[in-house]
C-alpha cells in the first residue's frame, strides 16, 4: 500500500527544503518527494494508493522527543510504555527516547529488552530506551553499557539522580565514547540543591520554600564540560534552565568542544512567579526560573547553543501531585503540549519554523545517532503533519497520557499535530482530518 | 467595614483596613480576659478545630483559650508527624474534618502552603497558625497590636528584626504587616540567614546586629532553631550568641525607649541576654503572649460573621 501526501508545505531542515511538495510513501519508507506526484499515480496504480490532501498544512520529518519518562516497569499507574507511546503520536512525536528511572532502574539488558518489547506491542511511536549510567542509578558503579547497547539502548543517563562523583562521570563519558553512544547529563549538584522545592530567589523567599540555586545546575555543567574537554569525548546536557548554563555551553561550543544541549517548553514559557498559588503542577526539576533565564534560553535556542527541544515528559498520578507542595512529585506531563508551546517561539520570532523543526527532529536524531529526522528518499516514513492555525484549548482530561499533571490546563493554543505517521502507518489522525 | 474574608492565610493578602479592623476588634476583646468569669457567649454553638501538624504549646493553647473564652467548642488534633508519614493525605484529612461541619479550622504545618491547599478544599474558614517558613499571620497581628499599644502607632517606627530570617515565618508576616502599616523594617543576621531577594520585600538587610538596631523603636529577636547548626548556616550557638545576642551593651544603640520582642520560646543567652529579657521596662515578650489570645479571639469572631 502506497500513501501520497499532497499539497503540504514540506519542511526538511536536513535537506534545507521548505516548499509546497508531495511526498510518496511505500513499504514504510519515503520513496519520492516532488511536485505533482498525483499525475504519476493516476496513470498507474491509483487504487492501491491512499491519497491525502494536506493543502495548507505543514509536513515535517517525524518529531523526536529525546527526553521522555515512561513509568514502566514499576509505576504503571503513572504511565505505561503503551500509554506514553500513544500520547507521543498524539503530540506529533514519531520517536521518543525514554529515561531509565523506572522501578527497577533500566540499568541492564533485560529491562532494556522489556521496554523494547512493550514498545513493539504498543505499535505506536518508536521507543528508544536510554540506559542508566550507574547500577541502580546510585552513582557508584558503572552499568553494563555494552550489554544495554546490544539490547537497544541509544544513550546513557542517570536522569533524576545526578552523577555527583566526577570520576564516575569521567569514566561513563569515556566508556560511552568507545561505544559511540552519547551520555546525557542531568546537571544538578545535589549538595547545593538539597531540600530545594523551587528556584532560589525572591519568590522562594516570599513563599518560604527552600530554593534550588542556579549554581546547582551550572556548577555541574561546568564540570561536565571540563571532563568532555579533558577526555576528548562528548556530553549532552539535559533540560537547561538557567542563563548561566546557556553561557557556559555557548562558550564551550565556541571552543569547539563536542557539547550538545536541550531545553524544554516550560523553561521558555513559565517563571517561578507563577508558583505563588503553591500549584503543584508547576513543581518540576530543574525548577521554573526567572524572566531573565527565559530570555537567555530563547537566545540560546536562536543562536544554536541549545540544539534540541525536549518534553521532559514526567507523568504522575493525582495522588503524587495533590499534596502539600513540599511532598508533591516533580514533573510535567509534556508530550501533548510540547509542540503547541514550542510553536509560540515561531510566532514570537525567536525561531523560524524550519529551525524549530530541526530542534524537534533532525538535531535529536543526530545527537542520538538515529537514522531519522529527515525526508530523504529511502528514509523511514516517519512524518508529522502540523496545522499551524488550528486553535485548541489544553484539556488534560483528553490527554492520552495517564499523566494529567500539566500547568497548561486551560491554555489557549494555536497549532497542533493533526497526522502522525510512523513507518508509513498512520498512528494518529485528528478527527477533523476526516480520514 | 464589613469583614468578608473566608480565610486568614497570610498578612500578604490583608489590606490596611482589614488589619485595622482586626486590631480594633482584638482591643475590644482584651478586657474579657481580665474578668473574673472569662467567658462570653458570642461563639456558642460554633466548632473550632485546631489541626496541628507541628509541635506547638503557645500558639495552640492560645487558640484554644481564645475559642473557649468566646464559648466555642474547640477540638485539638495534634499530628506529630506529617500527613505523608501518617499515611493519610492532608486532602483526605481535610475532607473528613469538613464532613463533621466545624466552623473554623486552625492549621499549623511544617510545609509552606499547606493552609492554602486546605483553603481550596473545604468550605470552612481556615486560619494559618504557621506554615513552614512562609507566614505566621496571627503572630504578626499580635506583634503589631503589642507595638501599637506601647508606641501608640506603627507609622514611622523603625523595627529591627534580628536572627534567622531565611527560616522565619514570623519575620515574613511581620515584614508584610509592618510595611503595610507604615513602619520601617530593617533586618540583621549573618548572610547565611538572609534569604535571596529579601530586599525586594522593601526592607534593609544588615549582617551586623549593631547596624540594624541603631535608633530602633522596636527590636524583635527571632528564635534560633538549634537543628539549623547542622545545615552549616552558623558554626555554633556560642559564636552566634557572641555576635547576635541582644544585651545590655548593644541595646544602647537603639532608642532609649525601645521595646524588645521575641515570638518565643526564647533560648536565653542566645538571642537575648537574661537581664534584657527580664527587664520589664523594655521586654514586652509576655505582653505579646497576652495580646495573642485577643487577636485570635478577634479572628475567630470576624471569620464566623461576628460583625455582620
Amino acid at each position: 500500500m502506497k500513501m501520497l501526501l499532497t499539497g503540504a508545505r514540506v519542511i526538511d531542515p536536513g535537506q534545507k527544503i521548505d516548499a509546497i511538495m508531495d511526498v510518496m510513501l511505500a513499504d514504510g519508507k519515503i520513496c519520492q518527494t516532488g511536485v505533482d506526484l498525483l499525475k504519476s499515480v493516476k496513470s498507474k496504480d491509483s487504487a492501491k494508493t491512499k491519497v491525502i490532501d494536506l493543502s495548507g498544512m505543514v509536513l515535517t520529518p517525524g518529531l523526536i522527543d529525546m527526553h521522555t519518562h515512561l513509568r514502566e516497569p514499576g509505576q504503571e499507574y503513572k504511565e505505561t510504555v503503551a500509554s506514553g507511546a500513544k500520547a507521543a503520536v498524539a503530540g506529533g512525536f514519531t520517536s521518543i527516547a525514554c529515561m531509565p528511572n523506572t522501578d527497577p532502574i533500566n540499568d541492564n539488558r533485560s529491562i532494556t529488552e522489556f521496554i523494547k518489547r512493550k514498545a513493539l506491542e504498543a505499535d505506536m511511536a518508536n521507543v528508544y530506551p536510554i540506559g542508566a549510567i550507574s547500577k541502580d542509578s546510585a552513582g557508584i558503579k558503572l552499568a553494563e553499557f555494552w550489554d544495554m547497547k546490544e539490547a537497544g539502548a541509544i544513550a546513557f543517563s542517570d536522569d533524576g539522580k545526578p552523577v555527583m562523583d566526577a570520576a564516575l562521570m569521567r569514566h561513563a563519558m569515556e566508556y560511552a565514547w568507545s561505544l559511540s553512544l552519547p551520555v546525557i547529563s542531568h546537571c544538578e549538584d545535589t549538595n547545593l540543591s538539597a531540600g530545594g522545592q523551587m528556584n532560589e530567589g525572591y519568590y522562594s523567599t516570599i513563599l518560604g520554600l527552600r530554593g534550588i540555586p542556579v549554581i546547582a545546575e551550572e556548577a555541574m555543567i561546568a564540570r561536565d564540560i571540563l571532563i568532555a574537554e579533558f577526555t576528548k569525548t562528548s556530553v549532552h546536557i539535559a533540560h537547561v534552565s538557567t542563563e548561566g548554563s546557556v553561557r557556559l555551553i555557548r562558550a564551550a561550543k565556541k571552543r569547539g568542544l563536542k557539547i550538545t544541549a536541550e531545553t524544554a517548553p516550560h523553561y521558555f514559557t513559565l517563571t517561578d512567579e507563577a508558583l505563588q498559588t503553591y500549584n503543584t503542577s508547576l513543581k518540576v526539576n530543574p525548577p521554573l526560573r526567572s524572566a531573565a533565564d527565559i530570555a537567555a534560553i530563547n537566545e540560546g535556542l536562536a543562536d544554536g547553543t541549545l540544539d534540541a527541544i525536549v518534553t521532559d515528559h514526567a507523568p504522575h498520578a493525582r495522588t503524587d501531585k495533590e499534596l502539600e507542595f513540599e511532598y508533591a512529585a516533580n514533573g510535567i506531563s509534556g508530550l501533548e503540549t510540547s509542540l503547541g508551546l514550542s510553536l509560540r517561539l515561531v510566532r514570537e520570532g525567536v525561531l523560524t519554523l524550519p529551525e524549530l523543526i530541526a530542534k524537534m527532529s533532525l538535531n535529536p536524531a543526530r545527537i542520538l545517532n538515529l537514522p531519522k529526522g529527515n525526508l530523504e528518499t529511502g528514509a523511514d516514513a516517519d512524518i508529522t503533519v502540523i496545522d499551524l492555525q488550528l486553535p485548541w484549548t489544553v484539556d488534560v482530561h483528553t490527554f492520552y497520557s495517564k499523566g494529567k499533571n500539566s500547568p497548561f490546563q486551560g491554555w489557549e493554543m494555536q497549532g497542533k499535530a493533526i497526522l502522525t505517521i510512523v513507518g508509513g502507518e498512520i498512528k494518529y489522525a485528528d478527527p477533523r482530518l476526516n480520514l | 467595614m464589613k469583614f468578608d474574608r473566608k480565610d486568614i492565610l497570610g498578612i500578604k493578602d490583608l489590606s490596611v483596613d482589614e488589619i485595622n479592623v482586626i486590631l480594633e476588634t482584638a482591643e475590644s476583646f482584651l478586657e474579657i480576659s481580665t474578668r473574673e468569669i472569662k467567658k462570653v457567649p458570642t461563639l456558642r454553638g460554633k466548632t473550632i478545630i485546631n489541626l496541628f501538624f507541628e509541635a506547638s504549646t503557645r500558639t495552640r493553647t492560645s487558640f484554644e483559650i481564645a475559642g473557649k473564652r468566646l464559648s466555642a467548642d474547640t477540638i485539638n488534633i495534634s499530628a506529630s508527624t506529617s500527613s505523608v508519614v501518617k499515611g493519610e493525605t492532608l486532602i483526605d484529612t481535610a475532607r473528613n474534618l469538613e464532613a463533621m461541619n466545624p466552623d473554623v479550622i486552625v492549621i499549623r504545618h511544617s510545609a509552606a502552603g499547606a493552609p492554602h491547599l486546605l483553603a481550596t478544599l473545604v468550605k470552612q474558614s481556615i486560619i494559618n497558625a504557621g506554615d513552614g517558613a512562609h507566614e505566621h499571620p496571627t503572630q504578626a497581628l499580635l506583634d503589631m497590636m503589642t507595638i501599637k499599644e506601647k508606641k501608640g502607632t506603627l507609622t514611622g517606627l523603625k523595627v529591627a528584626i534580628v536572627g534567622d530570617i531565611a527560616h522565619s515565618r514570623v519575620a515574613r508576616s511581620n515584614i508584610y504587616g509592618l510595611a503595610k502599616m507604615g513602619a520601617q523594617v530593617v533586618l540583621a543576621g549573618p548572610a547565611t540567614m538572609l534569604p535571596r531577594g529579601i530586599e525586594q520585600m522593601g526592607v534593609q538587610a544588615f549582617t551586623k546586629l549593631e547596624d540594624a538596631i541603631v535608633d530602633a523603636d522596636v527590636v524583635m529577636m527571632l528564635r534560633i532553631q538549634l537543628e539549623r547548626e547542622k545545615q552549616n548556616i552558623f558554626p555554633s550557638l556560642r559564636e552566634y550568641s557572641q555576635h547576635y545576642c541582644l544585651n545590655s551593651r548593644n541595646i544602647k544603640l537603639a532608642r532609649p525607649d525601645a521595646i524588645v520582642m521575641h515570638p518565643g520560646p526564647i533560648n536565653r543567652g542566645v538571642e537575648i541576654s537574661p537581664d534584657i529579657a527580664d527587664d520589664l521596662s523594655r521586654s514586652v515578650i509576655l505582653d505579646q503572649v497576652n495580646k495573642g489570645v485577643a487577636v485570635r479571639m478577634a479572628l475567630l469572631y470576624l471569620l464566623t460573621g461576628g460583625n455582620e
